[in-house]
């Protein structure tokens, strides 16, 4: 499947770019997007590194479960496989905690952590299980209560009232996470 | 309540140290042991970071988004998306970057406080960078077959934006 998807953009975005003149820009964007992703690891490494080593702690003192405990109810309902598992409740309950607060750089090391302890779960190496697709739809749509770079961008471009979208984005990503869960339910059964 | 938003950082660091130490936790050691595993979860995620820009950087260069944006007019215009928030849609599951400039340049053109500014921002706020995100996710674990995920995050996707055009026109 990735494959396929991978094959189709690199196939169609070189035979456009060719046809119509880009060979050069082309050149350029394949150099720059090694560089570019050295970066952006590089960047990651550091909060990676903090992230995980916060976690660790909250993981031996026993905060993670207690927070997925509190939160058990309502994830037991939409994760069936891992509803049993502390360690990989803990990691999914920090990745949406997050996310809701805007805070992606720290979302994506939870997300890491929650996929790993899913995978040690997972009784089909190497196949999604339905929890992950789950997770990573809910990744996908995520409810935020603080989009603070947008709120900041708007800010900065003169906005009289740059936190008027916090509601209606709230609302928004409330209702797609709802409709994910149900896409998800319906679609596992077919894959 | 601003200042303790931007302040959340170092509140969430220091309460989960502090509850460690209160639980006899050897925190700087632990700091230490799983600092050690992001290192390797981000060389791991490395190599399929890079084949994710490498393909999105050709397609954002070659203009196929252009071409596509006009072939697809027809339908969006059903969903009633006006058409100059094409381009920040289609960017959007694929780069963050990318669509972060993208809607900088619309809040520039149309005004943060117009139908497509405000549109804009939410759309912004409730989409994810989909690729991005099932790369890393699913690369850092080894997960070859996704099975559903693809689909049903991009049907999300749509939902989200189908909603901020329909909560937009209720707003203005």
């Amino acid at each position: 499947m990735i494959n396929y998807i991978w094959f189709f953009i690199i196939f169609i975005g070189v035979i456009v770019g060719l046809i119509t003149g880009k060979g050069e820009l082309l050149s350029n964007a394949i150099i720059n997007s090694t560089g570019a992703s050295v970066n952006l690891i590089i960047g990651l490494v550091g909060m990676m590194c903090l992230w995980c080593g916060v976690i660790k702690i909250a993981e031996q003192s026993g905060l993670t479960d207690i927070i997925s405990k509190v939160l058990k109810p309502i994830l037991r309902i939409i994760f069936k496989d891992i509803s049993k598992d502390d360690k990989a409740l803990g990691a999914v309950v920090m990745n949406i905690a997050s996310n809701m607060m805007g805070l992606s750089n720290a979302a994506t090391p939870f997300g890491v952590k929650a996929m790993e302890e899913m995978e040690k779960q997972n009784k089909n190496k190497g196949v999604a299980s339905n929890d992950m697709a789950l997770f990573l739809v809910l990744n996908a749509v995520c409810i935020q209560f603080i989009p603070t770079s947008i709120i900041s961008l708007r800010a900065a471009s003169g906005s009289h009232n740059p936190a008027v979208i916090i509601i209606p984005a709230l609302i928004t990503t409330s209702l797609a996470s709802f409709f994910g869960v149900i896409y998800c339910k319906i679609l596992q059964r077919y894959f | 309540m601003e200042y303790f938003l931007k302040s959340i950082i170092p509140i969430l660091i220091f309460s989960m140290i502090l509850y460690g130490m209160v639980k006899k936790v050897k925190v700087y050691e632990c700091f230490v042991e799983g600092a050690k595993e992001g290192m390797q979860i981000c060389f791991r995620i490395f190599p399929y970071i890079l084949a994710m820009l490498l393909a999105v950087a050709i397609l954002r260069e070659s203009g196929v988004l252009t071409y596509f944006n006009k072939l697809i007019a027809p339908v969006v215009r059903v969903i009633g998306l006006p058409s100059e928030v094409v381009p920040l849609v289609l960017i959007k599951p694929l780069s963050g970057s990318g669509s972060l400039g993208v809607y900088a340049e619309l809040l520039k053109n149309y005004g943060a406080d117009s139908y497509i500014g405000i549109l804009a921002s939410i759309i912004m706020g409730s989409t994810e960078t989909i690729f991005y995100t099932l790369t890393v996710y699913f690369g850092a674990v080894n997960i070859k077959k996704i099975r559903h995920t693809l689909y049903a995050a991009i049907m999300a996707d749509l939902t989200a934006i189908i909603l901020a055009v329909i909560i937009t026109r209720c707003l203005i």
